[in-house]
This record gives C-alpha cells, structure tokens and sequence, in this order.
C-alpha cells in the first residue's frame, strides 16, 4: 500500500480554505496525544490550553498583547514568502529593531513628550529595515544564500544587545543586572484600554494594507509574479533584486517595530531576552495564514494562543510551558502537509505498483 | 506454443489521465528488422504509447506481446533486460556527469568506468559515432548529446530500439548520418520504432507505419506506398490549412535592426553572442534557424531586453536605440516578444489568463495599472477579446494558464501580443509542440502581422516552418549569426551547412567533435 | 609545544561536530534535496544522546539513540517533502522548529544533571577518527562507486533518473536519512562529548553553520573537512583571544563564527562558475513522477 499524488488540473478552492482548518484539527489530535503520554486527560488538557483562555477577559486581552508582534511580523515575512524570499531572520530585525528605538530613551532619560515616541518607532522601523536589508544586499550582489546569511545575524544581533546591556547601556542603578534604565511616560507606547497598546493597531493596519497592496497593486503584483516564475517576471519588465530588497526592507521594518512595540510596552527596557522567539513563531504565523495578510491576522491569534495556553497549562496542568513550541512546530507540520490537498489529490493505491490491471 | 512473427506487439492498449484517455485501444505490431514508423500529431499520445513499452508508464489496460509472450513491463530496466532501449525527444541525461558515467547509468553489471570507457570507444567507432567518454555532457553539442543516448541504448545490443523524434535537434547531414546507422541496426535484425510527424523522412526511412489521432490508430499503412499529403491528411484527421501568403513588399523600411550585438556568456552553460548583424524591413518575415543550443535562448534575451546590453546603439527599433533598455521599454517602442518557454517564461502557471494579460501588457497600456492600481476589468477584456481572436479553447472562464492545452496556451500567449499590433514582433519557437490547426493559426497571423507593415523574426529549429513563414533566413549557430538570404535561394541542405557552422567566423570550440 | 597542542584538540572537537553534519548534508543535498532542518535534527540527537546516556550510563546506547532521533526527524521531513511534495525550504524550517521545542520539553527533566562523558582513545574523542573515516567514506562512495553516481545522477536530472528506471523517491528518502543520522550523531557529540550536559538549544546554529559549510564546500566532501576545521578555528580563536585579555567583549569574539559563515558565504556565492558548476541542479526541487 502506498500514497499516490494525482494533480489536479486546478487548485481546489475548497481545501485552499480548508487546508488551515484541517491542520489545526489535527495538531489538536496530535497535542491530545501527547497530553496522554503526560498522564493527562486528554479533553482536559486540550480545554485548559485552548479554551480557557479565551473565557476571560484578562487573557483575552494578553492574546492581542502577543498576536500584536506575531502578526506585525508574520504578515511582513507572508509577502516575502509569496515572492519566494526567504527572510528567516526576523527575530534579529526585531531585536535591532528595538536597540534603535531604544537608543532615544536610553541616551536622553529625560526626554518626555510625544516626539519622542514617534522617535523611538521611526528608529525602530528603520533599524530593523536596515538589518533586513543586509541579507537582502548580499543577495542581490553576491548572490549570497538569504536563509543561512539572515539566520546567522540573528546570533549576531542577540549578542549586540547581550553587549550593550551588560555593557555601555547598562543601567548604573541597576544593581549590576543586565538591563537599561526602564522607559517610562512617554517613552511608552499609549495603551487602547486594558493592557493592549498601540501595536495591536499597528498590526491591524500593516495587515489590512498589505491586503490591499497584493489584492490590488502592480507592486503586489510583481512581488507574486517574482515568486511563482521568476523567468516570467524577468520577461515582464519585473527586477527579481528590487523585489529582493522590497521584501527585505520592508519585513524587517514590520519586524523592527515590533521589536520597539515589544520594549516600549510588555518589557519596558531593553535586557538580554526581549522576545519569547516572536520572529520564528511569525514564520509558522505567515503559512498557516496561507501567506495571506488577513489570514495572518487570525493566525497570528492562533499562535498567540498557543503561547499563553502554555503558560495556562504550566499552571493548572503542571506541565511545562515548552510545550507551545512543540505545538506550533507540529502545526507548522501539518499545515504543509494540508497544502498538499489543494494541487494534489491523494490516493492510497493498494498491492504493488505498476502491476498490471486484467482487462475485462 | 508457435513463435511469433512478431517482435512485439501492443494489443488494445489503453492509457488514462485522469480525464483524458491518451490511449484508446491502440494496437501496435513490429516485426524483427523492421523500421515502423509511429506518426501522429503533438498530443496523439505517440510518447504515451512508447513509454509504456519502455516501461516508464504502465497501461490501464491492454496487453504487451514480447516475442509473442506475454509480458509485464514495470520499468525501465526490464524493458532493457528484454532487449529494449529507447532514446528520448527530451534526452535523459545527465548535464553534470560525462558520457561515460552516463552511459555506466543504464549499463547493468559491474562498475568499472576504465572497461566501460574502452567500450565506448570500440562501439562509437563501430557504429561511426564519435565521442569523447571524459567529456561531461554540458559541453556537448545537441547532436553530440543525442550519440550518447543512441550508443547507450546500442552498447545493450537491443532487439528493438525506439527513437523519439530524433531528427528535430539534428541539422539535415546529421539526420542523414542517423538514417545510415538506423539502416545498418536494421539490416542487422534490430527493429526500429521511429517516432515522428515529419512525413518526408517517414518515407524515406520506414517500412511501416501506424498512424495514431487522438489516442486511436486511424490507420497503418506501408508510408513508401503513400503521399506526404495523403499521411498529413490520416494524421490530421481533414485538409491541412496551408499558409497563404501574399509576397512580401521589398521597399519597406528597415524597423528593427541589429549592429555588431554581442552578449557575454551568463554563467558556464550559456553561450555568448557573437557581433550579429540583423536587418528587418516592415512586411517582411525573417527566419533564424540553427539547433538547439547554438544562442537561440541567449539571442531571445538579447532581443527582448531581458538581458540588456552594454552598448546601446546595438540594437535600433525603427532607428531608435534601444540596446541598453530593458524589455518594458522596448514594449513601450511598439516591440513585442513571445518566448520558447510557454509556462513560467511567457505565461505564469499559476495565474488566470486575465492575469497573464497583465503581465506583458501593462509596461505600454498605461490602463491596466493606472497609478500603480490594477484594472482587472480592462485585463478580463483584454482577455476575452484574444480568446476570442485566436480561438483559445479552455475549460472553464478565466482558466490558470497551465490547464491548457500546449497548442491553447500558445494560441493566447502569441495572441496577447498581436493583439497590440506590435511594430516589431520577435518569436522563439512560434509552434514547439502545438497541434496542426493551432500551428496553422499561429503562422497565418505572424504572415498577416507582417503583412500589415510590421516586421516580423521568427526563431525556429523547425525547417518545415521555416520554409512555411519566411521570407527571409538567417542561421545561428554557437553564437554567431550568418548573412540572411532569401528563403528561395535557400535549401535545406545549405541550411544544414550553416547550422554547422560553414558562416562562423572563427570556432572557439573546433575541438569538439 | 604543549599548549599549542591543546589548541589544535580543541579546534577539532570543535571542528567535529559541524563535519559530522555537513557531510550527512551534503549526501542529501548531492540527491537533489535540500534539508534546512539539520538545527532541529542535531538539537534532537543531542537530548536523545544525552537522556538515553543518562539513564543507561551508556554512552554508546547514547550514541545509538542520537542517531535514531535523527533519522526519525529526517523521515518525517521525507514523508512531507518527498512523499507529499511540500515546499523543502518550508519544510526544514519546520523541523528546526519542531525539533528545538520538542528536544526543549523532552530535555527539561536533563537541565543540570550531569553528563556521561564519551570515552576518549589518546585524550581524542572517539568520534573524532570516526569524522575522518566517514569522511572519506563518503568521497569514495559519491565518486568512486555506482551508489555515489545514482546519488548525483538523481541530484542531478530526477526526470533523467527516473525515465532510466531509478526510483527517484526511494534513493532520496535514504539520502534524506543518511543526512538525519549524521545530524542527529553530530548532536550526539556535542552533549555527549563536546560539552557532556543537557542546555536548552545547545547546538547554538551549528546546524545552520554545516549548511553554510556545504556550500562554502561547493559539495565537496574533502573540502568540507577543510571547511569544518577552518570553522573550529575561528569559534577557538574567541577563547584564545579572550585568555590573552586583549579587553575585546565576549560577545563579539561569540559572534565571529556567525559572521565568518556570513563572509565565506559571500566570498563562495560570488564565484559564479563555482557554485553554478557543482550545484545540484535539481536542488529543493520537487519531483511527482508521472503514472
């Protein structure tokens, strides 16, 4: 017995939408599974992770305070995808991203009134964008592999902070631990009531104007050309390295404002660790919203779920939060395998291959 | 059991794909030594047929006769084991490895490249095939390339040896060389099955032949005994529309040219572009032969401004410069281009055609992309009105461009460019792998095109067409281009003289063969 | 005399864990298969080493296991790219992933217990002759026999391949699993022998350091070995630098090794007719045979 792909002469538009949902439902069944190997009830386990959190208001609103950078990121790396540029280095954009903006609140304590803030995520933007595009620059002129350069500066980027914090910024009055002065006033970003602040907005935004922007564009356009046939790109008139550098510089300034968002409101300083891996979780965001920007604003929520029902589950289940990267891994799994369903049909064919079936 | 006269046959052999049956209850027999001939147009399932001989598809139903036994063949190795071997239209070689590594591929026994190489040497002499077993493959010529495939198959001393339209990638000498050794093969007791919709050569070679239309054998017939237009009319199926053409007007004023254009190689498996000089008057059609390999790719690039040059003056649309522009520009100066490769060059797989409309046509139609918006009303028009035109047959409105047929898409991909009424149109492989009526369409609009006063360059390696379309030709090859004579003073066998090279300036690669 | 022999020890300890990767990468890329999972693979093979040393006190049990969890995380990259043709990029991200949570939630019980190191022959890790045998190994076998020709052959044209009667799929899914037991012994040594103790993502981007070194090797198993020792030297030369107290921070001697992948990477990119010439040509792409 053995699968066998058969190609559909079209994409199924049903799985196109189905393709999500039926990974969702089966990394629920997976995450049932491994509930049981834990020696917990299954159903229990699976309520306490997804569900619960949605029931109250509190953590409701914690899920918008996470899915705010995983979708400011996630919808940037979506439109890189879709023209076939393969930036995984967002974690490092988001971190730059927050040293830049960081560096009007920590050289000028003082300063306090709204510029600053408007400062701090220009700064921000522009640091993550700048990060971005060097992988972008040694693509297009050394033809350097962008998955392996943009990887590496992520390394590179976490020990610039580790530097600073334990080294020039260092707060003095911060009894030797690793961190900077803490923002406060202004150089925080404003809240839209409870704890959810601006960066929801931003996501929000980025998405529903990146939606517009592929829907309804030439530069949309040219970016999904560019990524499904670079050779018919080329013959339209299309630069594969403007779009290279597009991408670049503009996922790592999504990816750098959500890194200053981050510091300029749930950390509240710049210290060694800003982000509980929000630039790699954002790569899982953008496939399962199928690289579509308002299907990345409901993914985005999805992952951010599965952060907080970690901690949900580390603390009514007494299991450790690392399961949510063990989720979001098998998610990222499944809906690969999914996307199969929409070019191809599946078949299980029986007995040997190729034998020969008796004519009538 | 009594021996068969038969070598093989292939009873009531049906094949499907998924919807399509592109085998329907064909019946093939093929005695020892015979040279059978199976013709058929583009999509008559001729490929579908010999694959599952070689074993490399397996039939829904039917049965295959081996000697008159019946047998079972689930891959290629035991097609090889039976005595069978097969060289392919598209060759399946290795570009990375040499000829003798290649060869070592689809030799079973022990590997022992030092003994192999020996043997290649004494069988490429035997059978007048010359070749070097070290060279690797990507720098071989199109015809070296093919030696390898036919002494691979050779070195196994086949019973039955099948050619998938081996002649389409040769000059005319070296397909008179081929029919010497396939001759030889056969008076030796080997048979042949030669695939192919070249009528002349099917006459001049075969002993038989089987005709196969869309899926089924219409007829099999002894082709010596027949006329081209007779087998042309049994493959078609009906009368084939001949192109008609008015003659070209010799005063028209030169539109496109090219002066001294050269283009370094991009990369070790690309050619460079020798100074080449090209004049193209409106009303007329002008024909660039040459084999496959020879800058036909480099030359399309060059043209359409994919691959810019470096001096601008090299090449002039209705006297303007344009060399050093890229391809919206040129669009913009009223040129228009089609590439050999339909899906993923010409058209993306994955679009809609009023997408496909989009991408060549937005450069010069300001319309579509107004302020950077997309007017996809405007594009469905567009659309329609080429399928409409150019009688673009598709399953459902507003298709991906790769659910079509080879013969639709192409009809819509040239189309989308008439449809401008472009000044200066330049083809690469206007019919590779189209239909008889499609082809016809296609060759009767480049002829009107020109007609009207535009000028018109078709790059083909397909001499029928050639001699159909032009009015003019021109032949490349390894980069260079010779002097454009007049299609009536021209024949196929000096063609095949410079498609050899006799016009080259110098060889840089003499060494070769 | 002495101390610049430690030096060279601790280059190739170094040295053997991103060898030991690259190769098993290079055989799957030289397949036509392009596996960016080797992070979660390593990652793997090093808590699976580590708990299975630990609880049997076996290092060679250890071993075993971190082989074992290598291939089982390349089988399921194969099931995903080969069988159900998903896109391989894509694909091996989400094995790192995958791989660096799961060995995170099987390693928690691990953190700070204490190591059972790998027994050494001449204060040289076992598994250091072992790199160079497998080195060679897979020299000989890639261009002196007929497994090494049907390997690149595939790599090279898998419609060639198929149409000769190779079974494209089957051959990949073996190269896919060499690749993941290499990975998943190269993650081995690091908990094992290299640093014998369970750290949360203690492979640290070697994985992603034996893919830069597959290219930077232009696939080439004699010079991935120069490659892999060339890199143990730059992450030494940190400590080395740091001893002499020149002042210079920790963390940009840290970073050296990621910025000199970034560097060789350019250098090695930048030759066209190097990369374009030994590049798989069938790499990442996804073959669907037809029926």
């Amino acid at each position: 017995m053995r699968l066998i792909l058969e190609k559909r002469a079209d994409r199924s538009p049903f799985f196109a939408i189905a393709s999500p949902f039926l990974a969702l439902l089966l990394t629920l069944i997976a995450g049932g599974l491994i509930f049981v190997m834990r020696g917990i009830n299954p159903l229990e386990g699976l309520y306490v992770y997804f569900v619960e959190p949605l029931t109250q208001l509190w953590s409701v609103e914690q899920l918008i305070v996470k899915a705010a950078p995983l979708v400011l990121i996630g919808v940037g790396l979506a439109v890189c995808y879709m023209a076939n540029v393969w930036n995984i280095g967002a974690e490092g954009q988001l971190t730059m991203g927050a040293i830049a903006g960081g560096i009007s609140p920590v050289m000028f304590p003082d300063w306090q009134d709204p510029s600053i803030l408007v400062v701090m995520l220009i700064m921000g933007a522009m640091g993550g964008a700048l990060y971005g595009a060097i992988p972008g620059l040694l693509k297009t002129r050394f033809n350097a592999n962008e998955i392996l350069t943009s990887l590496m500066l992520v390394y590179v980027a976490a020990l610039f902070l580790d530097w600073l914090v334990r080294g020039p910024w260092r707060d003095p009055q911060g009894f030797n631990f690793p961190v900077t002065k803490t923002f406060a006033g202004w150089q925080l970003l404003p809240t839209l009531g409870g704890t959810i602040h601006l960066g929801a907005l931003f996501a929000l935004l980025a998405c529903v104007a990146l939606a517009f922007v592929m829907g309804k564009t030439l530069v949309g356009f040219e970016i999904k050309v560019t990524g499904s046939a670079p050779r018919a790109g080329r013959f339209a008139g299309f630069s594969r390295n403007r779009m290279v550098m597009l991408c670049f510089l503009l996922s790592g300034a999504l990816a750098g404002l959500a890194g200053i968002c981050e510091v300029a409101s749930v950390v509240g300083k710049l210290q060694p660790q800003i982000s509980p891996g929000y630039g790699f979780a954002a790569i899982i965001v953008a496939f399962l919203g199928r690289l579509n920007p308002l299907g990345v604003l409901f993914a985005g929520l999805l992952l951010a779920l599965s952060y907080i029902g970690g901690e949900a589950a580390q603390v009514t289940l007494g299991i450790s939060d690392k399961i949510a990267k063990v989720f979001q891994g098998i998610l990222l799994f499944f809906i690969l395998s999914c996307d199969t369903l929409i070019l191809y049909r599946i078949k299980l064919e029986m007995g040997r291959v190729g034998a020969l079936k008796a004519a009538e | 059991m009594t021996a068969s006269q038969y070598l093989l046959e292939a009873i009531d052999i049906v094949k499907v794909f998924g919807t399509l049956r592109a085998n329907d209850g064909v019946t093939l027999q093929v005695t020892p030594g015979q040279i059978h001939a199976l013709l058929g147009e583009n999509g008559a399932g001729k490929s579908t047929l010999v694959k599952m001989i070689y074993g490399s598809l397996q039939p829904t139903s039917g049965t295959i006769k081996w000697k008159g036994q019946d047998v079972v063949i689930p891959n290629p190795n035991a097609a090889r084991k039976l005595g069978i071997g097969m060289v392919f239209q598209h060759f399946s070689l290795f570009e990375a490895l040499t000829v003798v590594e290649n060869i070592s591929l689809a030799m079973p026994g022990k590997f022992d490249l030092e003994a192999l190489s020996k043997k290649v040497e004494f069988y490429s002499g035997e059978y007048g095939l010359p070749l070097n077993p070290k060279a690797t493959v990507a720098d071989l010529s199109v015809g070296e390339r093919q030696r390898i495939e036919i002494l691979r198959c050779l070195m196994q001393e086949p019973k039955l040896l099948i050619l998938d339209e081996p002649t389409a990638v040769l000059t005319p000498q070296e397909a008179d060389l081929l029919f010497l050794t396939l001759r030889l093969l056969a008076s030796e007791g080997c048979s042949v099955l030669y695939i192919s919709h070249r009528l002349e050569e099917v006459k001049r070679l075969c002993h038989w032949a089987t005709i196969l239309r869309h899926g089924k054998v219409v007829a099999s017939c002894d082709p010596r005994e027949e006329t081209a237009a007779s087998l042309a009319r049994l493959m078609v199926g009906g009368d084939i529309h001949t192109v008609r053409a008015a003659k070209a007007p010799r005063d028209g004023a030169v539109r496109f040219s090219l002066k001294n254009a050269s283009l370094e190689a991009d990369g070790p498996f690309s050619v460079a572009l020798k100074n080449i000089n090209l004049e193209v008057r409106g009303g007329e059609v002008i024909a660039i032969a040459g084999v496959a390999g020879n800058g036909q790719s480099e030359l399309f690039d060059a043209i359409s401004g994919e691959r810019p040059l470096s001096n601008g003056n090299a090449i002039l649309i209705d006297g303007a410069s344009c060399g050093a522009t890229g391809v919206s520009a040129r669009r913009k100066m009223g040129a228009a281009f089609v590439p050999e490769e339909r899906l993923g060059h010409g058209a993306v797989p994955v679009f809609p055609l009023s997408e496909n409309v989009v991408l060549t046509r937005h450069s010069d139609d300001a319309s579509l992309a107004e302020r950077g918006l997309l007017n996809r009303g405007k594009a469905n028009s567009i659309a329609d009105r080429v399928i409409k035109a150019y009688d673009v047959r598709m399953g459902k409105p507003d298709p991906e461009a790769r659910s079509l047929s080879g013969g639709n898409l192409q009809k819509f991909v040239v189309g989308r460019e008439l449809d401008r009424h472009p000044k200066v149109l330049v083809v690469n492989q206007p019919t590779w792998g189209v239909d008889a009526g499609a082809a016809a369409t296609i060759r009767q609009a480049l002829i009107d095109l020109a007609r009207s006063g535009s000028a018109v360059v078709v790059i083909s390696q397909d001499l029928d067409e050639i001699f159909e379309l032009a009015d003019r030709i021109a032949v490349i090859s390894r980069g260079q281009l010779s002097e454009a004579h007049p299609a009536h003073e021209m024949t196929a066998e000096k063609i095949g003289l410079l498609m050899a090279g006799s016009h080259e300036k110098e060889t840089p690669h003499a060494a070769h063969s | 005399m002495d101390q610049s022999l430690a030096v060279m020890l601790t280059i190739i300890t170094a040295a053997t864990p991103l060898l030991i990767a690259a190769i098993g990468e290079l055989v799957v890329e030289r397949s036509g298969v392009l596996n960016l999972g080797v992070e979660g693979m390593m990652v793997m093979g090093a808590v699976a080493g580590f708990a299975v040393a630990f609880m049997t006190g076996s290092t060679l049990l250890g071993v075993g296991a971190a082989i074992f969890a290598g291939i089982a995380m390349s089988a399921l990259f194969g099931f995903l790219t080969l069988t159900l043709v998903a896109n391989q990029v894509a694909a091996g991200l989400a094995l790192t992933l995958l791989g660096l949570g799961l060995s995170g939630l099987i390693g928690e019980a691990f953190v700070g217990q204490p190591g059972v190191k790998m027994p050494t022959l001449f204060g040289i890790d076992a598994l250091v002759p072992f790199s160079l045998l497998l080195t060679a190994g897979v020299a000989y076998v890639l261009f002196r026999t007929k497994t090494g020709l049907v390997i690149r052959a595939v790599g090279n044209s898998h419609s060639s391949a198929h149409a000769l009667g190779y079974r494209v799929i089957a051959i990949r899914y073996l190269s896919v699993m060499f690749g993941g037991a290499c990975a998943g012994l190269a993650g081995g040594y690091l908990s094992l022998a290299y640093t014998p103790q369970w750290i949360e993502n203690m492979t640290a981007g070697r994985g992603w350091i034996a893919l830069a070194l597959v290219v930077f090797a232009s696939w080439r198993p004699l010079r991935t070995l120069v490659g892999a020792y060339l890199f143990g030297a730059v992450s030494i030369l940190g400590f080395v630098v740091q001893s002499m107290g020149l002042g210079i921070p920790s963390q940009f001697l840290s970073s050296l090794p990621y910025i000199v992948t970034i560097i060789a990477l350019v250098i090695i990119s930048g030759n066209k007719r190097l990369t374009q010439a030994n590049t798989p040509a069938c790499l990442a792409q996804s073959f669907v045979p037809d029926r």
